[in-house]
């Protein structure tokens, strides 16, 4: 019984990684509808900037530098590219950014080869905490602080400052917000932006942890594309109940039948789906129900 | 480190736009003389090389495509086979339907007259029966699961890479004789898949005649990157040792979180690729592993080649890389040898016996009756962190496995343990 306990808050902690991927993706899409498949790909240049910049600046620099570096490449490539996209077909987009993760991946592998780079977890991090019988490394409760942290920053900036406002009105009606004389494509690049830079972060933190190398982000961005799913499509906090959830169902899965690890997650999503289309906090879909 | 491979990668680019622009000028050629140009296209020896180049496996297996190249030009340079060039077409396997695809491609299309790499025992198996299939010599570099040699063997594929029976009989022998086996109790982790199925077998059936006791067996899906729940189970149970059959990249991910919960259980496993115990960094690995071979070899034919290979790349060549550049070594040694390129004599040739040089101390050669390259391997043990060089210097060599005056047979199958029916050639 105590083992499964344990796993339920481990689940939590490895829940908390996952949001930080979801919530990003989830932002992405609720505002002009991108689905964004290159997701993994900020999450793999996310982990390779902080491998190349720790070492002469420090993990703590760049924990910060990181994110706000593949957000400027994310915006750049946004307004160049992407944008000219919205327009057409949904489907442009995904192929856009299905073609994207690709080419990232083979730029990381000119730029630092193809093996990987060895990286750990640094000095003042390292240790674990004794919580009567349960074992914490003191990385992975301060990963669990720096979630709680940027999501409530993401929260307060959408919920509480006038791009917020906006965000959250052309969420929901672009066209009126843009007949009443709102500009929404800066808006658009912003928020694509601050997604990449959620999904970097994501990069920096798994770098210690799992292999930095140029496929690192091919399969990662799975997860991330269940929980949105089960969250609910452009739910704030769908997403976050969801990722918490994927990471203590797994958890539990791993510690009662581990061959189902993998599939648990999916698992999770059908289930779901099969008693609400609309995922745990979406909103209604006429469509759907 | 960085700039070096990333050159390396421009040149590769290159090259393969070189050749791009010569079979073109080559089609000009055709059409403009005829028949002597189609004489000069035959002139070049082709030999396909196909390894998965992306995905879980990729990494290593661009360096045994480096490593591979790296042979070919030197044999080139050298005076090449009988008078004529090698020439090396690279596909990337990616899984086991594609490669059957890009067999054929290699052999009808650009008329390969042998085919070296792969990785993934589920990719070689494909290979090899499609090897079989068009009657050509396919050298099996990286996939190390038994039943490839056992019950699914063929006349055509020959094993340059260690089995899964080699890696645990190094490590294994050792073990016995440190008396780590009896009356212990070991938690294993497997990679979900068809080698993370061989190895278990094979390492459980070696730990259980040797009276050990297994508390925990868990199989692990490939592309795992949170590995703290398996971690968190293993604290529970309380092993004398873990020991990892894990495959890729899984490798690099489990060693650093492992690391992170500084649980103390020593560690040991099934497989050992270099690559990846670089990639998870001399301060997250401890304990004794096995290795087919390793750069730090004192022996002139490895020192050359680790000279040639950083010189080109700037990272030293790790194991895949070894198989890769021996396989290509050993062809176009049999080709010479036999006189022939044609695989059935070549196959003839190796099944005789014919003795390799193999840039280790002893000297190998297939076995006839499962193809298995017999060779020496090595007890490695993780260095002290303070007299490691760089970042790859992460091993001393303890022993070579068999030692100096024991058979080369010593950690291989037995034939009841893995017995190979072959059709004739």
């Amino acid at each position: 019984m105590a083992i499964l306990i344990e796993q339920i808050l481990n689940g939590v902690l490895v829940g908390a990684f996952y949001t930080l991927l979801a919530l990003g993706l989830s932002l992405i899409f609720s505002l002009g509808g991108v689905i964004n498949l290159a997701h993994g790909g900020f999450y793999a240049i996310g982990a390779y900037l902080a491998v190349t910049l720790a070492p002469a600046l420090g993990y703590p620099a760049a924990l910060v530098l990181s994110p706000v570096a593949v957000a400027l490449i994310g915006m750049a490539i946004e307004v160049t590219l992407l944008r000219r996209l919205y327009e057409h077909d949904p489907i442009l987009t995904l192929l856009f950014t299905f073609g994207l993760a690709i080419v990232i991946e083979q730029v990381l592998r000119l730029i630092w080869g193809p093996a990987g780079i060895p990286f750990n977890i640094p000095d003042f991090l390292r240790g674990v905490l004794f919580l009567g019988d349960f074992i914490y490394p003191y990385y992975r409760l301060s990963i669990l602080g720096l979630v709680l942290l940027a999501v409530l920053l993401v929260w307060l900036l959408l919920t509480r400052t006038r791009f917020g406002l906006i965000v959250r009105a052309g969420t929901s009606d672009p066209e009126i917000v843009e007949a009443m004389g709102v500009n929404l494509r800066p808006v658009q690049s912003l928020i694509f932006g601050l997604g990449i830079a959620l999904a970097a972060l994501a990069g920096v933190i798994a770098a210690p942890l799992a292999g930095v190398y140029p496929a690192m982000g091919a399969e990662i961005a799975t997860a991330a594309f269940v929980i949105v799913v089960i969250g609910g499509l452009g739910s704030f906090w769908g997403v976050l109940l969801a990722g918490l959830l994927v990471g203590v169902v797994r958890g539990i899965t791993i510690t009662v039948f581990a061959p189902a690890a993998e599939a648990s997650m999916f698992a999770l999503m059908v289930l779901v789906l099969l008693f609400r289309p609309r995922g745990l906090l979406g909103e209604r879909m006429e469509r759907l129900e | 480190m960085v700039k070096p491979i990333a050159l390396q990668e421009r040149a590769g680019i290159k090259r393969r736009d070189v050749l791009k622009g010569a079979a073109g000028a080559a089609a000009v050629a055709v059409g403009a003389l005829g028949a002597p140009a189609i004489l000069r296209a035959q002139d070049v020896i082709r030999i396909g090389h196909i390894t998965p180049k992306t995905g879980f496996l990729g990494q290593l297996g661009v360096f045994g495509l480096n490593a591979a190249q790296l042979a070919v030009d030197e044999v080139n340079a050298a005076g090449g086979v009988m008078g004529r060039k090698l020439e090396l077409i690279a596909e990337d396997s990616v899984n086991a339907g594609t490669a059957v695809t890009k067999v054929d491609q290699l052999i009808n299309r650009d008329k390969s007259v042998a085919l070296l790499g792969e990785i993934s025992s589920g990719t070689a198996l494909a290979i090899g029966s499609a090897a079989e299939r068009n009657k050509t010599l396919y050298i099996n570099t990286g996939a190390n699961s038994d039943a490839l040699r056992g019950k699914n063997c063929n006349r055509y594929m020959f094993h340059v890479e260690g089995c899964n029976t080699m890696y645990t009989k190094t490590i294994g022998n050792w073990q016995l004789s440190q008396n780590l086996i009896n009356g212990s109790k070991w938690y294993f982790l497997t990679a979900d898949y068809a080698f993370g199925h061989d190895l278990r077998n094979v390492s459980q059936r070696f730990y259980k005649e040797n009276g050990g006791t297994i508390i925990g067996d868990e199989l692990v899906p490939t592309g795992t990157v949170d590995f703290s729940a398996y971690i968190l189970n293993i604290r529970k149970a309380k092993p004398d040792l873990v020991y990892l059959n894990l495959a890729g990249a899984d490798q690099t991910n489990f060693l650093k979180q492992y690391r992170e919960y500084a649980l103390g259980f020593p560690l040991s496993g099934g497989v050992m690729d270099t690559l990846l115990f670089w990639n998870a960094g001399i301060d997250a690995i401890s304990g004794y592993w096995q290795s087919l071979w390793y750069h730090t070899l004192d022996n002139a034919g490895s020192k050359a080649f680790v000279a040639a290979y950083k010189s080109r790349h700037g990272v030293p060549p790790e194991n895949q890389a070894w198989g890769d550049y021996v396989a290509a070594k050993i062809l176009a040694q049999g080709m010479n040898e036999a006189k022939s390129t044609a695989s059935a004599d070549l196959v003839a040739h190796f099944e005789s016996g014919a003795k390799l040089d193999l840039l280790k101390a002893r000297e190998g050669s297939f076995r006839k009756r499962d193809h298995q390259l017999l060779q020496e391997m090595y007890l490695v043990r993780v260095k002290d962190k303070d007299k490691s060089m760089d970042q790859w210097d992460i091993f001393d060599i303890v022993q070579p496995t068999p030692g100096p005056n024991e058979s080369l047979e010593a950690i291989q199958p037995t034939e009841q343990e893995n017995p190979c029916a072959m059709a004739d050639l």
